[in-house]
């Protein structure tokens, strides 16, 4: 049997991975498509590493040794994605370096979520909870990626997700049943943080004008995740006594739920770099990238 | 053991993995701060593994480990101190890992044989430990700035041990013998992580589930 | 590319094969072995490792394909009408 032929010419590739072709680091692909899929690739490797600071001073503040170690081999797994991740976009010609430098110096971007402070032990369970199902259900959307080798780490990591969410309502159940304190915590941080996660999964941008679903590197618009995710999430939400913060919210009859619109603006504002933990976590982490430059010299130079 | 001696182990392995968690998402490389959060995980696991050996199966292992005052932790001064930079972490953390094994060691050896089987699951752990920080103590080993923190560390990792055990570190190590930072004072930089640590468990009453 | 990159191939079970599982950039087997061992066997998910430079690899990935060799290949062998023949020749064809 002859190999798979990948087309050279744009629009036939289009076709190809339209009807479920993929493709792997060595063949042939249109720049367009590989510069797109740098940037979406190197955007999720930036969020995964952003996504630590919030979460990693609660390390440090857990209440129990269960929940300590819990919510550090959860964080352990977002530097591991970002492993994956950056290793990916490495293969595909940017290096590691170089991606780290373009986050630091704020030229590249990261998920609206990871620009916003964490305030209470509530927030850490309402992001394990309901920012990672956010994420889940974008990261399921990659599993069938044009680009195999993508197609592939998200496999590892979707599963290493699944405990997560787990851990998440864990942390979340237990203050639901705790003191009166407790659930006010909870209710609080899911309060701050609806509005960002109802922008997490975009502007509604049809599917069919969304190059990132035309090249079939995501298989579901923007719309679509996010009606996934207040289908799979309200009702948990709910049934825990806890209050969703917009009054707009209501699941029509044919299945399909209304919400307030979200501000796309503070959306765009926020992921070009103006959030309010923005420009303290990029510094953070331009410190340290900075103070142990020695080490990476005296390791990796062969 | 006594139980003092086996609260300053459990402390010790408590405190080391409190700090050795700082470098999570910020270690040198990603595939090391991975690596270096599993050595952090097993820290704490073995704390906790002590505590709950000295509570027995009706305690509660968290009230031990969280609920003392300042005073009543029996960690060594090595594993308080704030090393945020990668050369004098690596050289706590080999300097550490070899005087922990000359105590677990010892420990194997104890007269209860719940303790002397904890040590030996333990040591079993500490293995790929030993491997880590001995990996990187061969690769640092020539650098000025890792010389100079092992230097500075070493009374400190001196204090680990009781003085019965210390010569056989010096030996291991080959450093001059000093006098050890002891154990029974604690430097300043204890009283602000235990604040960290312990400001969500205080923000609830004694017993509130998390 | 001037990083040393180690292909990790995992088995996940004994008895199943090794498969390649990711890679990760390490100055030498040691390392790779240390990051590797977490990256990917922190969760009890596999039971073995295999550790391999990438540059000790050979990729090989064409085969040629010009005259007509279906007796090698499975869709080379058409059984279905002789079958239904033979069958109605000795009795034992079933309904339809």
């Amino acid at each position: 049997m002859a190999a798979v032929e990948i087309p050279r010419d744009e629009q036939a590739f289009l076709e190809y991975v339209k009807s479920g072709g993929q493709v792997e680091t060595t063949d042939p692909i249109p720049e367009d498509y590989r510069a797109k899929l740098i940037k979406f690739i190197e955007m999720h490797g930036n969020s995964e590493l952003m996504g630590v600071l919030p979460e990693r001073e609660w390390i440090l503040r857990a209440p129990t040794l269960q929940r300590k170690l819990a919510l550090t081999a959860k964080v352990q797994d977002e530097v591991g994605h970002a492993q994956l991740i950056y290793r990916v976009v490495e293969d595909l010609g940017k290096p590691r370096e170089q991606c780290l430098a373009d986050l630091v110096d704020g030229k590249a971007k990261f998920h609206n979520v990871f620009h916003y402070p964490t305030k209470t032990w509530g927030d850490v369970g309402v992001i394990a909870w309901l920012v990672d199902a956010a994420a889940i259900i974008s990261q399921k959307a990659l599993l069938k990626c044009s680009y195999a080798p993508y197609a592939r780490i998200m496999k590892k990591i979707c599963w290493e997700e699944s405990f997560h969410i787990l851990h998440g309502r864990d942390v979340i159940l237990a203050m639901v049943t705790g003191t009166p304190e407790q659930f006010e915590l909870v209710q609080e941080a899911l309060d701050r943080w609806w509005g960002p996660l109802m922008q997490f999964h975009g502007n509604p941008i049809p599917k069919d004008e969304d190059p990132m679903y035309l090249w079939r590197i995501k298989s579901q618009g923007n719309e679509e995740a996010r009606q996934q995710f207040l289908d799979g999430y309200v009702p948990q939400i709910r049934e825990l006594g806890l209050t969703v913060p917009d009054p707009r919210l209501r699941k029509r009859d044919d299945g399909v739920w209304e919400y307030t619109e979200p501000d796309w603006a503070e959306l765009k504002h926020v992921v070009t770099g103006h959030g309010p933990k923005t420009e303290e976590r990029l510094a953070f982490r331009r410190r340290f990238l900075e103070q142990e430059q020695w080490v990476r010299d005296a390791v990796l130079a062969a | 053991m006594n139980e003092q001696a086996l609260l300053g182990l459990a402390d010790d392995e408590l405190v080391l993995g409190w700090r050795d968690s700082e470098w999570t998402g910020i270690a040198p490389m990603l595939e090391e701060d991975v690596a270096f959060s599993s050595i952090a995980q097993n820290e704490i696991g073995h704390a906790r593994a002590v505590y709950e050996l000295i509570v027995g199966p009706e305690g509660d292992a968290d009230a031990l480990a969280f609920d003392r005052a300042l005073s009543e932790y029996h960690c060594a001064p090595l594993v308080e101190l704030h090393l945020l930079e990668w050369a004098h972490t690596i050289a706590r953390r080999w300097l550490y890992e070899v005087a922990d094994e000359i105590r677990i060691t010892a420990l194997k050896d104890d007269s209860d044989p719940a303790v002397a089987g904890l040590a030996a699951k333990i040591d079993r752990e500490e293995a790929y430990h030993r491997m880590h920080a001995e990996m990187w103590h061969e690769r640092l080993r020539d650098e000025p700035r890792f010389q100079k923190a092992v230097e500075e560390l070493w009374p400190y990792a001196l204090g680990i041990l009781p003085a019965e055990l210390r010569g056989e570190l010096v030996a291991r190590v080959g450093h001059a013998d000093v006098d050890a930072i002891e154990r029974e004072t604690h430097t300043d930089e204890l009283a602000p992580l235990w604040e960290e640590m312990t400001m969500v468990r205080r923000s609830a009453p004694a017993g509130a589930q998390w | 590319m001037s990083q040393p990159v180690w292909e990790v191939f995992r088995k996940e079970r004994r008895g199943q094969p090794f498969e390649h599982a990711g890679s990760v950039v390490a100055p030498d087997a040691d390392f790779a072995e240390a990051w590797a061992r977490e990256q990917y066997g922190r969760r009890g998910e596999s039971v073995a490792l295999w550790l391999v430079p990438r540059d000790a690899i050979r990729d090989v990935e064409d085969w040629a394909d010009e005259f007509d060799l279906k007796y090698r290949r499975v869709d080379g062998y058409s059984i279905k009408a002789r079958l239904k023949e033979a069958r109605e020749r000795a009795g034992t064809a079933g309904p339809g």
